[in-house]
């Protein structure tokens, strides 16, 4: 579909390039979000993995990513109409019969594809913390590569493109709760039963090395996420500043839902405790930021802070080892965002929820199954397609997924990098 | 010749180290150790998850003596070094064969 620039808008036009900036920044926000909280000598493996995926995922999206994602109007996955980005200078994918969509986008084709994009790379590098201290980094480059192609893209077609199954069901997801949170949570889960536990785990303390860092990329992410959710909204209008509003609410209030359960405990308000509550705030908020209103985002970032708190006590219960709690973090909070959407979505607050929440006047449970269907269907895909590819390449690689014994001891730093992060006396 | 070594809380150090020069002392030798004795260590929570860290930071420090000085400056350091609390660490005297000043070649007590 030609995209008429007589409708171009230069205020929305500017909102989605500068909230594409904002996403792009969340990427080195995420690798110091979760840097710090490895051990000294793996640093720079953790960010590495994170910001590698800038190069890597951003340069197959441009070959065949957007396409798969977004290219034509079929139900499950896109077409080939775009590879290389091709004709993405002026053309938008079709609306399917009856539905204005991309009709309705008052900026170019080529801002959304460049939107998109970095919502592809963050998905993805929101594993690592799972994986942390123990994947080679060239299984970590193959699995990144497959995983944005054959995970994300067809997750992002059911959800975000017009003609996708699960967006012509009527499930809501405002900015990615199901596509980019439950999609990588759940993939972490894979991931991690696959590779197995890091050495030592959990009776060897494996404390985080430096929560200065962490604190400071999650002040990155919680900036960043204003582009991310605001973003989202398509246009620089009120649902925009609706979702920016809810952003904020839901990080600190789940920053205090963290904080009170954690005090009552074990003891302490900790500075992890604070970052991780507004993580788990941001990631619940994110599938209903544009979707909800008044007290709303309160409510799902409280519940987001104490659910997710109590989730990451579960990891040592039931023995798997996701070492940095993406699982507890992103997976709980974008199950308990994309289930809470179905209480609070509000035609008041946006024309698109076609069935308000249950508790909205002339709510009702309809929302509910659709969103029950859509996380359930996120679910297995993604599990079973991370399970696989994981799987695949400890068979197919040569050396498999894992760094051998004595690496792990000295390292990822040094040995898959042949650097290391801190020298402090002079060499 | 004495080697007397101590153990003690890094905060004291400079008390320490007034001390044992105000006795005369004209040198020691610092390190940075972690070490556990009856105080053990601590626990640190992170999300929920206690770690007990076993090893307290400490300074060690050593300093070469004549014979009839090493109690007295073990005293020094003693008195120094204490809070009354838990963890105040521990001194002792070990005999040295032979100290030599690198410098010059001077042995025994001329090299201390």
């Amino acid at each position: 579909m030609l995209f008429d620039f007589e409708n171009l808008n230069a205020g929305d036009t500017a909102w989605l390039l500068a909230s594409a900036a904002l996403v792009m920044f969340m990427t080195p926000g995420l690798a110091l979000f979760y840097g710090g909280m490895v051990r000294t000598k793996n640093v720079l493996a953790m960010l590495m993995q994170n910001f590698f995926a800038l190069g890597l995922v951003s340069v197959l999206w441009g070959l065949i990513g957007y396409s798969l994602a977004f290219g034509g109007d079929g139900p499950l996955i896109g077409n080939f109409d775009f590879v290389g980005l091709k004709d993405v200078a002026t053309m938008y994918p079709p609306d399917p019969a009856g539905v204005e969509w991309f009709g309705l986008f008052t900026f170019p084709p080529v801002v959304f594809a460049a939107y998109q994009m970095m919502f592809a790379v963050i998905t993805p590098a929101l594993i690592t913390g799972a994986i942390a201290d123990r994947m080679r980094f060239s299984a970590w480059v193959w699995f990144l590569g497959l995983w944005a192609v054959i995970v994300y893209t067809p997750v992002a077609h059911w959800v975000f493109s017009p003609s996708g199954w699960l967006f012509e069901r009527g499930a809501l997801d405002f900015a990615g709760g199901t596509v980019v949170h439950i999609n990588a949570g759940i993939a972490a889960l894979a991931a991690v039963l696959v590779l197995g536990r890091r050495r030592g785990w959990p009776e060897r303390p494996m404390p985080p090395h430096s929560l200065p860092l962490t604190l400071l990329g999650t002040g990155i992410l919680w900036f960043g996420w204003f582009g991310f959710n605001a973003g989202s909204a398509g246009a620089a209008n009120g649902v925009a500043g609706q979702a920016f509003m809810n952003t904020h609410m839901a990080a600190a209030a789940a920053m205090l839902g963290w904080l009170v359960v954690e005090r009552i405990k074990s003891g302490h308000a900790t500075t992890l405790g604070a970052a991780s509550g507004a993580v788990a705030g941001l990631v619940a908020i994110t599938p209903c930021a544009g979707f909800v209103g008044g007290i709303a985002p309160l409510i799902i970032g409280a519940v987001a802070g104490v659910v997710c708190f109590l989730a990451i006590q579960l990891k040592t219960r039931l023995g798997y080892d996701d070492s940095l709690d993406v699982v507890g973090v992103h997976l709980v909070g974008g199950l308990v965002g994309s289930l809470l959407l179905a209480f609070f979505a509000d035609p008041a607050i946006n024309a698109a929820v076609a069935e308000p929440g249950i508790f909205i006047t002339d709510g009702g449970t309809a929302l509910l199954v659709d969103q029950l269907v859509a996380v359930g269907a996120t679910l297995v895909f993604s599990f079973v397609l991370t399970f696989v590819i994981v799987k695949a390449l400890d068979v197919l690689l040569p050396g498999g997924v894992r760094v051998p014994e004595e690496d792990e001891e000295t390292g990822l730093d040094l040995t898959q990098h042949s650097e290391v992060g801190y020298s402090f006396a002079e060499r | 010749m004495k080697l007397v070594v101590g153990i003690i809380k890094p905060f004291k150090l400079d008390d320490v180290k007034a001390a044992v020069q105000d006795f005369g002392v004209q040198g020691l030798t610092i390190t940075e150790v972690q070490g556990f004795g009856r105080q053990r260590g601590h626990t640190e929570v992170y999300r929920g998850a206690e770690y007990t860290i076993d090893f307290v930071p400490k300074v060690k420090l050593e300093i070469l003596v004549d014979d009839g000085d090493a109690l007295a400056v073990a005293e020094r350091i003693m008195d120094a070094a204490r809070t009354g609390k838990i963890g105040d660490g521990k001194v002792w005297v070990v005999p040295v064969d032979a100290v030599y000043r690198i410098r010059t070649g001077e042995a025994g007590t001329d090299a201390l």
